[in-house]
């Protein structure tokens, strides 16, 4: 276990060192201990380690993170694992806003709730918050799943592309665009997985979930459609 | 950007530490603005006399007798703290409106930061480690307080410029963020009476709230009207003389945290300036809701 204490260190001498692991290392399992807040801990990482930050992190934590398992004891600044591409990030706290924002890959957790923006313009990660998210959550979201066991803020999913959403609880209101949509098994099956990997199997089951998804109204240019855009 | 830090104290064992806590706060908010910083602490309040915190450019002209001229002028007793380029003049509570007028014959040249019972507001142009140090905030004593350090967008990096804004008495207002429809507001507040120093958006937010006290509004409903009136991005963080206020417009892109224990209610733009307040590891952390009011008063 690698020891990296935040406040002695510094950020720069913790980032540097977690870049330079390269493919393949023996040095797969770090701690970080007082984060403070601080801003982009554990950006940038690309080999498969485990990395665990003792307490609250600031802006940009995982960031573009590929390969990676990062588990944050603690909450989550603003643009949590932003544009991550594979790997696993888990925040046993709250998330600040747009968690997740732009991530191409990888497995997003959050156990407590998100804010604002959650999964904007995710092209293809997963993301399972086990309370609930705040409005405009999932703007723009090309591609990926989003699983929200509690409940969804206003606007939720405005002008989608294909990403599917899955909420428990309520929606205040769906973004323009974004509809309702039937439940086939192949989304049950698939929801069962998701709920499995992110550590949320025993409190929510596949049924008790609803799906929204794009109505493809906004996909192209429609003079019709031009108070919606 | 622009960095907020806020402290409402519960418990009074804290009261002489909410200078340096706040200032602790406040250096740790320095890369959201380096422009200017600025702090307004609640506290000291005598029965029967009323501070005026006053600032000038060329303080050692215009700070030397003020207090005895000041005398003269009002036929009170009159007590003066220089503070670098800050003082602040104790007069008689009833006699803040005659000082007031008094100075604006007396000093031309000096600007009034903020009169009240209790509130002191000390800014400038720097970093808020020296704008602190300047005014040695981190020994200031008080029951709450809020600190600011700006990236200026909407007006001049001046001293004038700088959070908080006081526009009514106790009362100010530090803000993150720009708001879009200032000018209108202020051709309306002007109207309506209230004067105003710059050209700033925020000094606008801050006359905007004085006015619905003014009118008779708790400090609650007044930030509930403004959510209707006040159009573009921010994160407004209030005081009173018993109060401390909290609201976000809807679509809540300015940062926010907040923490609150048995001892105090803690205001920071992000979690890292709040890391070091006593307890926080026990305390509840939330991001105030978009569109909502909070506030707290003792």
């Amino acid at each position: 276990m690698q020891s990296f204490d935040l406040g002695k260190e510094g950020l720069r001498a913790l980032n540097s060192a977690l870049h330079a692991l390269k493919g393949q290392t023996n040095m797969t399992d770090w701690e970080v201990i007082n984060p403070k807040g601080a801003h982009a801990i554990a950006a940038g990482v690309d080999a498969p380690v485990n990395i665990t930050v003792h307490g609250s992190t600031g802006y940009y934590c995982a960031g573009m993170n590929k390969h990676a398992t990062i588990r944050i004891k603690g909450s989550a600044g603003p643009g949590v694992a932003e544009n991550m591409m594979s790997g696993t990030v888990i925040i046993d706290g709250n998330a600040s806003q747009y968690a997740g924002a732009t991530g191409r890959g990888g497995l997003l957790v959050i156990k407590g709730n998100a804010s604002s923006r959650c999964g904007v313009s995710m092209k293809g990660i997963d993301i399972v918050v086990h309370g609930s998210i705040g409005h405009m959550s999932a703007f723009m979201a090309q591609s990926g799943n989003l699983v929200v066991l509690g409940d969804a803020g206003d606007a939720l999913g405005d002008s989608l592309y294909e990403a599917r959403l899955f909420v428990r609880g309520s929606v205040k209101s769906l973004g323009a665009d974004c509809i309702e949509k039937e439940m086939r098994p192949e989304h049950l099956a698939l929801l069962a997985d998701l709920l499995k990997r992110g550590e949320a199997d025993g409190k929510a089951k596949p049924e008790e979930f609803k799906r929204y998804g794009s109505a493809r109204k906004l996909y192209n240019f429609n003079i019709d459609n031009a108070s919606s855009y | 950007m622009c960095g907020i830090v806020g402290l409402f104290l519960k418990d009074p064992k804290l009261e002489p530490r909410l200078g340096e806590l706040l200032t602790d706060m406040l250096i740790t908010m320095t890369d959201r603005g380096p422009d200017s910083a600025g702090i307004a602490i609640y506290g000291g309040a005598k029965d029967g006399l009323g501070k005026i915190t006053i600032q000038s450019a060329t303080p050692d002209a215009d700070f030397k007798n003020l207090d005895g001229d000041m005398h003269d002028a009002i036929g009170q007793p009159v007590t003066m703290k220089i503070k670098s380029t800050h003082a602040v003049l104790e007069v008689p509570l009833d006699q803040i409106d005659a000082a007031r007028s008094a100075l604006s014959h007396l000093r031309p040249g000096v600007k009034v930061m903020s009169a009240g019972d209790s509130i002191e507001i000390f800014k400038e142009v720097g970093l808020p480690k020296d704008v602190a140090a300047r005014f040695d905030v981190a020994r200031m004593k008080g029951t709450h307080g809020i600190g600011h350090t700006r990236m200026a967008t909407e007006s001049a990096v001046t001293t004038m410029g700088a959070h908080p804004f006081s526009t009514g008495p106790d009362q100010c207002l530090v803000h993150n963020g720009s708001l879009s429809n200032h000018n209108g507001l202020r051709r309306e507040l002007i109207r309506k009476g209230m004067t105003f120093e710059t050209q700033n958006d925020t000094e606008v937010a801050a006359a905007y709230v004085s006015q619905k006290l003014k009118e008779g509004e708790d400090l609650g409903t007044a930030l509930e009207s403004g959510l209707d009136d006040l159009d573009g991005f921010y994160t407004f963080v209030v005081g009173t003389k018993n109060g401390f206020g909290v609201v976000r417009d809807p679509i809540a892109c300015k940062p926010a945290v907040m923490a609150e224990t048995d001892e105090y209610v803690a205001f920071g733009s992000e979690y890292r300036a709040l890391v070091n307040l006593p307890g926080i590891e026990n305390a509840r952390v939330w991001e105030p809701e978009p569109a909502t009011v909070y506030f707290w008063e003792r």
